[in-house]
């Protein structure tokens, strides 16, 4: 008897902690949509931002947002789907190849304000790129750049082994078999993942502040130069001020970046489901 | 279209004949031509000399020599383990892909060996085509999974022909001829099978080894293939792997009988035309396994 | 029809020569060149971040001794006299990580529990992902939940004495953040215990809370530690969610309910400012950010070497 109660408590505490995690969820989603709903509306959509709450906007933060994101796919894309082409099909078991995955793995690991201080050092400084919307990219793009990787090695493994045997057998080169029959068959997998990371991209602040990125902006941005600003920065912003009308536009931004990445997830999916529909091994 | 038309668009003797070939004369001419001494050299397309293969340290198949006539199908049958994949893996070097595996001895190739590190494997693969035991087509359409062995061999003559003439004579292009923008893995496992046989023969080999090919099908599909099997033996050298004693005994003009000794490794115990392998062995273990009294 | 009867093997590449020298072409090498480029950009960024910290730090090393900054009790950056002690950052950064661990170590390992133990597929498939979700929320979101709902809802009714911006709100919020990846892992290391072993307990007549208990966990306590230890690193390496509901006040204590300043909230800051670029404020920037890279770097580190050792323990 003493045995089956410790097994129930035990359940439930196992349920509470999964109902706990999730209710603590669902408070912040409500929470944020209490606050942010009533001013999201097409003028705070268009509109830029403003020392006076009830007039700001967030279209500059938008448009940084998506040009961010955008700018992180296309310079990750190629290099992370080429390194982890060629640590998942390369030259598996030698030395170097270890090396380089423990590496990416460790990289994932570094937290993102490291990657700030890095591109800081290297885009804003050394290349001089300036405090600009680029820089911030770049710096974005080698922090992701360990995710796509990650991602491209996973979706390399998932393909059989026997379709990299059936190019071989036709006569196909290393190359050819991995272009020709591998990463057709990994493209619903690594597409998967350069979309989430560009949801991560979109998502991060720490870095940014320090490529500059706190500047008031109330001009669509220009990538090489001049400030810029993004949403999480925006969010930051206005957070940062003690007034409750700053921290209710804060909650409609978190709106539009919450739905941004929403959207971003809802495409990830909708890739997967669809380009993987014909591939059941 | 039916098995006696394709039979009938099959080369006549006179234009299957090889091309003469200037071959890079890394073997020693006249070597000794193993057990199956057939009259004329120029009938042997794949002898084996003395090969051994080893994973890492384990030695998976010792000592064979084998000669596999032009233009006839040989089975090889053996215990579950013997070596009779790795055997046919080493003959158009697929057992390079696997790290740690090795292959000793000789594999003559039209006279050359195959074997060596100053030959293109690719090119060996190009020329001995090879079919899975899964029906492994591309997640490509139909078309594609033809066109891709001429595509990146160079091919440039006109490929919507080659795709269909490969396509008829893996006895599919009835079957596909109204959907070949479909996936290749839309079709059925039998049909998936005869479209891995249709890209094979579109690099034109001259070899086609066989792993199994059958083992996933259903006995319909299996007889299609076996048919198919002895068409294409008219033009191709087929070596063949199964598990399927009716299936050797119907489709093989020769039977190859391997199996494992005590240290697991895999030898070839007897070699003869399949009707003497099946109907009057000579060896007991032989004997034993075509009888189904193994193990 | 007959014209497809044609000898075809003379169409591909011309008659054969025999059996082409092995060589690799020139598009096959470019290629692999590329790709090895690539992923040596890894490197190059983990040599270039070392690099970057190291020459820093060693700047603000020439005006601050090494001791001193390891050693000293007060952090103060802005306010004359400055004073260089890195320890009130690093004990306010763990005091954050510890009430982070303390929530979500518990919560989290009873989740993987559930979901590896008890739930059926088709609720680990629902369960599972919602958890992700709040992995994926950026962390600037659960800053303005800690400081607009958390600290003032929940919080301050239940402890007295808890200002606006406290170590106690950081660490709860960033407790939720870490929450799923001590699931997510440790749910991994539940389900790589070998099903023979489970099966086995049940077999004697254990309880599911028993085989949970005394088989499963203690054979995945390797890789649950494994988790809790990458946790802690995500948990020391929280940035946004950290700066705002912690506040910038370089306490040295051991109060949860006071503001505190972590080292991640110093570097955001410094860089918020106006700060001169070459003045000592932020070159101490560096100096703590490579302090946090070391810490962090050593947990990954740690982490990664245990996850190795139990991989082979069930192989
Ligand atoms: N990649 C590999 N690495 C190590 N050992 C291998 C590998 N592939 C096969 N072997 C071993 O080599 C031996 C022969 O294997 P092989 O697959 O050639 O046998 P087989 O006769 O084809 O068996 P089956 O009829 O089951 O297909 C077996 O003992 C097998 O365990
Ligand atoms: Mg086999």
């Amino acid at each position: 008897m003493r045995r089956r109660l410790a097994g129930t408590v035990f359940y439930a505490a196992c349920i509470a902690a999964i109902s706990l995690t999730l209710l603590a969820l669902l408070l912040l989603l409500l929470d944020v949509l209490s606050r942010g709903l009533g001013h999201l509306d097409p003028d705070f959509l268009s509109g830029v931002p403003s020392r006076r709450p009830a007039r700001a906007g967030i279209m500059p933060a938008i448009l940084g947002s998506l040009y961010l994101g955008l700018i992180v796919a296309v310079v990750t894309f190629p290099i992370g789907v080429a390194a982890g082409i060629f640590l998942e099909e390369y030259t598996k078991d030698s030395f170097l190849n270890r090396l380089l995955r423990t590496n990416i793995s460790n990289l994932a690991g570094v937290p993102s304000i490291i990657y700030g201080i890095f591109g800081l050092a290297l885009f804003v400084r050394a290349l001089n790129l300036g405090e600009t919307l680029l820089a911030g990219a770049l710096t974005l793009s080698l922090l992701i750049l360990p995710v796509v990787i990650i991602a491209t090695m996973e979706a390399l493994r998932a393909v059989p082994a026997s379709q990299r045997e059936a190019a071989h057998a036709l006569g196909a080169t290393r190359w050819q078999a991995i272009k020709g029959a591998v990463l057709p068959a990994a493209a619903p997998g690594i597409l998967t993942g350069i979309v989430l990371s560009m949801a991560r991209a979109i998502g991060e602040t720490a870095p940014l502040i320090l490529i500059g990125a706190v500047t008031f902006v109330t001009y669509a941005p220009n990538p090489v130069e001049g400030g810029y600003t993004v949403l999480p920065i925006q969010i930051f912003q206005w957070a940062s001020r003690p007034q409750a009308e700053f921290q209710e536009i804060a909650a409609s931004a978190i709106l539009v970046l919450l739905a941004l990445m929403f959207a971003l997830n809802a495409l990830a999916l909708f890739l997967r489901v669809r380009l993987s529909r014909h591939l059941q091994w | 279209m039916s098995a006696q038309a394709i039979a009938e668009r099959a080369p006549s003797a006179d234009s299957k004949a090889a091309p003469t070939r200037r071959t890079i004369q890394i073997s020693t001419a006249g070597v000794a031509r193993g057990p199956l001494d057939l009259a004329d050299p120029g009938d042997v397309a794949v002898e084996m000399q003395d090969v051994s293969c080893c994973y890492g340290t384990f030695r998976a198949v010792r000592d064979i020599n084998l000669t596999f006539a032009r233009r006839e199908v040989t089975a090889l049958i053996g215990p579950s383990g013997c070596g009779k994949s790795t055997l046919l893996r080493s003959i158009n070097r697929m057992n390079d892909l696997i790290p740690g595996a090795r292959t000793e001895g000789r594999v003559l190739f039209d006279g050359q060996d195959v074997t060596g590190r100053e030959v293109d494997a690719v090119d060996v693969r190009r020329r001995i085509g090879m079919v899975f035991q899964k029906p492994n087509p591309f997640p490509k359409s139909i078309y594609e999974n033809v066109a891709f062995g001429p595509r990146i061999n160079g091919y440039r003559g006109n490929m919507d022909e080659l795709v269909e003439e490969c396509l008829h004579r893996a006895a599919l292009w009835n079957e596909v001829k109204d959907k070949l923008k479909q996936s290749g893995l839309s079709l059925s496992g039998g049909q998936q099978q005869r479209l891995c046989i249709a890209r094979t023969i579109a690099t034109s080999p001259e070899v086609i080894l066989m792993d199994e090919p059958c083992s996933a099908l259903d006995p319909r599909a299996t007889l299609q293939i076996e048919e198919l099997m002895r068409e294409l033996s008219e033009q191709y050298t087929i070596v063949i792997v199964t598990h399927n004693m009716q299936q050797a005994a119907r489709a093989s003009d020769r039977t190859v009988f391997m199996t494992m000794g005590d240290d697991r490794s895999g030898y070839v115990v007897e070699v003869g035309p399949t009707n003497e392998i099946f109907t009057m062995p000579k060896q007991r273990l032989t004997e034993d396994y075509v009888s189904g009294r193994f193990g | 029809m007959t014209a497809h009867t044609t000898t075809r093997r003379t169409d591909i590449g011309g008659a054969f020569p025999g059996l082409r020298r092995r060589r690799r072409s020139r598009v096959e090498q470019l290629v692999e060149a590329f790709l090895f480029l690539s992923a040596a950009v890894g490197v190059l960024t983990t040599a270039g971040i070392v690099l970057v910290l190291a020459t820093e730090t060693a700047g603000f090393f020439a005006l601050v001794s090494p001791i001193d900054y390891l050693t000293g009790t007060v952090w103060s950056a802005s306010i004359q006299p400055y004073q260089f002690g890195v320890l009130p950052l690093i004990t306010s950064t763990l005091l954050v990580a510890v009430i982070a661990l303390v929530l979500a170590v518990p919560v989290g390992l009873l989740a993987a529990v559930y979901l590896a133990e008890y739930a059926s597929d088709r609720v680990r498939n629902t369960i599972k992902p919602a958890l992700e979700t709040i992995a994926g929320i950026p962390t600037i979101v659960l800053g303005f939940f800690a400081i607009n709902f958390l600290t003032p809802v929940i919080l301050q009714p239940l402890v007295p004495g808890l200002g606006g911006f406290s170590a106690l709100a950081a660490g709860v919020v960033v407790g939720l953040l870490i929450t799923p990846l001590v699931a997510s892992l440790s749910d991994d290391a539940l389900r790589a215990v070998p099903r023979a072993l489970r099966e086995g307990a049940y077999a004697m007549g254990a309880t599911r809370f028993e085989v949970s208990r005394k088989v499963v966990l203690p054979a995945a306590l390797s890789g649950v530690m494994a988790a809790v230890i990458l946790a802690m690193s995500r948990a020391v390496g929280e940035t946004m969610a950290v700066v705002l509901a912690a506040g910038t006040n370089p306490n040295l204590t051991l109060d949860p309910r006071e503001s505190v300043q972590t080292m991640t909230a110093f570097i955001v800051q410094i860089s918020l400012g106006d700060t001169p670029q070459d003045s000592i404020q932020f070159k101490a920037l560096f100096a703590v950010g490579a302090t946090l890279f070391a810490i962090t770097l050593g947990l990954n580190v740690l982490s990664n070497r245990i996850v190795a050792r139990y991989r082979n323990v069930y192989r």
